[in-house]
């Protein structure tokens, strides 16, 4: 599921009563309009004036603790990719004004082909303008009219759209539930076309898929198997190549997904695969022909980022313990947790109901922590979150300071 | 199994998510009248794949609004399966 705020991740009909094709969004400006009502700060409306660090800016006149960003690697502020932005900006231009399969493929797309490509050791590579494109147009491509898509239930957004724009057979499975996925590979009629759609991590709970068990089920019934690692690369696996590497199943999937808006500190996506055949997704992969490539600087800092990430060791330990130390303080506070264990960069903090998390999210930001406020229909089983994302740049310090403003706010809002 | 077999079937199915105890008709809908949300859609879909061996997928579930629809379309399915 994504951290689409107020929308579900799943498309949703929609149904206008009279001549205003705006009227489909009263219930979404009422139910914003009377929460504002009550004197709360707007937590959609969010402004950062200044940004200090990966960790630290100042939002709405306030320095705040940033715990609510996918900056899991803290590469936004890195010397060397700050100045390979610069050099580009200075070399190549502000834009390409163009598609890649045009006038828009520059030296620096290449070569951030080339970084994606060691990075996960895989022989093919393509860069997409973002990381929604990128599902986007991977799957509605690949899986068409007559083929059959069985997928998480909690996929995000992306990922849904694909499928929608795809026009294949859409066939959802209970979230992690490696038995309700067989039971609908069985199913697919024979000589159907098969994809099989994971997350590596999920961004609402942080929790991590059974990526082994998932995979092999996968391949049993000849499926493709394609996997979004948005919230694990750079900082999951050995070599930070995501939760399949982890798993031990990067070979045995055919596709991997990725952004550059998480972890490497910029924006784009990608994706990698070995399918001997990849290259023609050049081609006939819409959202990929149809629209700019990304400006020079853009992939400059890209490659420098993924390159850097590839020795990036040390920092990957710090944010485990970073990750660990908070999981296990926000629980002895009696906070209640969306993993028993911390499985990820991502601690969700469940709270009672949208009214408390809303009272919550306010008393936290004016203790000076920004985290991300989620809740239905975005979020699974209908819960509202607070969500933490940490950072390889947090201190120990920080953690625990972070770990104070939860504290003075929970027993204020009396949720502990 | 003929149409009135699967319409008990699924009757009996339903009934752990008809909370209010509404009564269904053919012409019952699933999100006007039964309330259901999609997570209870999920659940009722698995529970009636399981029991009939089938798959309901996105885009037939898109077309089916009400309860009458839906005994149509498993009587169906699980002719063809």
């Amino acid at each position: 599921m994504s951290e689409g705020i107020i929308q579900a991740d799943q498309p949703q009909t929609l149904e206008g009563d009279g001549k205003d094709l705006f009227s489909k969004f009263d219930d979404i400006i009422n139910l914003r309009e009377n929460l504002l009502a009550s004197g709360q700060e707007d937590p959609f409306n969010l402004v950062m004036e200044k940004v200090l660090s990966p960790t630290r800016a100042v939002c709405n006149g306030r320095e705040t603790i940033l715990l609510g960003t996918y900056n899991y690697m803290g590469m936004t502020f890195d010397p060397d990719v700050i100045e390979a932005g610069k050099q580009a900006l200075a070399d190549f231009g502000s834009g390409t004004t163009g598609s890649r399969v045009l006038n828009g493929t520059y030296q620096g797309h290449k070569e951030c082909e080339d970084a994606l490509r060691e990075f996960y050791g895989m022989d093919h590579a393509m860069v997409f303008s973002t990381g929604y494109q990128a599902n986007l147009g991977i799957i509605s491509t690949i899986a068409g009219k007559g083929d059959y898509i069985i997928l998480d239930i909690d996929s995000h957004a992306s990922i849904w759209d694909g499928c929608a724009m795809g026009q294949a057979e859409v066939v959802p499975f209970k979230h992690n539930d490696i038995e309700a996925m067989e039971k609908r590979l069985k199913r697919v009629p024979e000589g159907a076309g098969k994809l099989v759609i994971l997350e590596g991590v999920y961004s609402m709970l942080g929790d991590v898929a059974p990526l082994k068990e998932m995979v092999a089920v996968a391949k049993k019934y000849g499926a493709m198997v394609l996997v979004d690692e948005a919230h694990s690369m750079g900082f999951i696996g050995e070599n930070g190549r995501g939760v399949v590497e982890d798993a031990g199943v990067i070979d045995d999937v055919d596709f991997i997904i990725g952004t550059f808006s998480k972890s490497v500190g910029t924006v784009g996506g990608f994706c990698v695969s070995n399918h001997p055949k990849f290259e023609i997704m050049r081609l006939v992969c819409r959202p990929y022909v149809f629209t700019a490539s990304l400006p020079p600087s853009v992939v400059a800092t890209a490659a420098t980022s993924i390159r850097k990430l590839m020795s990036g060791s040390e920092k990957r330990a710090h944010l485990w313990e970073n990750s660990r130390t908070l999981h296990k303080g926000l629980r002895d506070l009696g906070f209640k947790l969306g993993t028993e264990e911390p499985q990820s960069a991502i601690i969700a903090v469940i709270m009672p109901d949208l009214e408390k998390g809303a009272a919550m999210w306010e008393a936290l930001i004016k203790g000076g922590l920004y985290v991300n406020l989620a809740r239905p229909p975005a979020t699974p089983a209908n819960m509202t979150l607070l969500r933490c994302s940490l950072c390889a740049e947090h201190s120990e310090e920080e953690v625990g300071k972070i770990l104070d403003i939860f504290e003075t706010a929970g027993k204020e809002i009396g949720i502990i | 199994m003929d149409r009135a077999e699967v319409d008990a079937k699924i009757r009996e199915l339903a009934e752990p998510f008809n909370k209010k105890g509404i009564e269904i008709k053919e012409d019952t809908t699933f999100q006007n009248d039964l309330e259901f949300d999609s997570l209870t859609v999920m659940d009722f879909v698995a529970e009636i794949e399981d029991e009939f061996d089938i798959i309901i997928s996105m885009n037939q579930q898109a077309e089916i609004e009400t309860y009458g629809q839906l005994v149509d379309a498993v009587h169906k399915l699980q002719a063809a399966a």
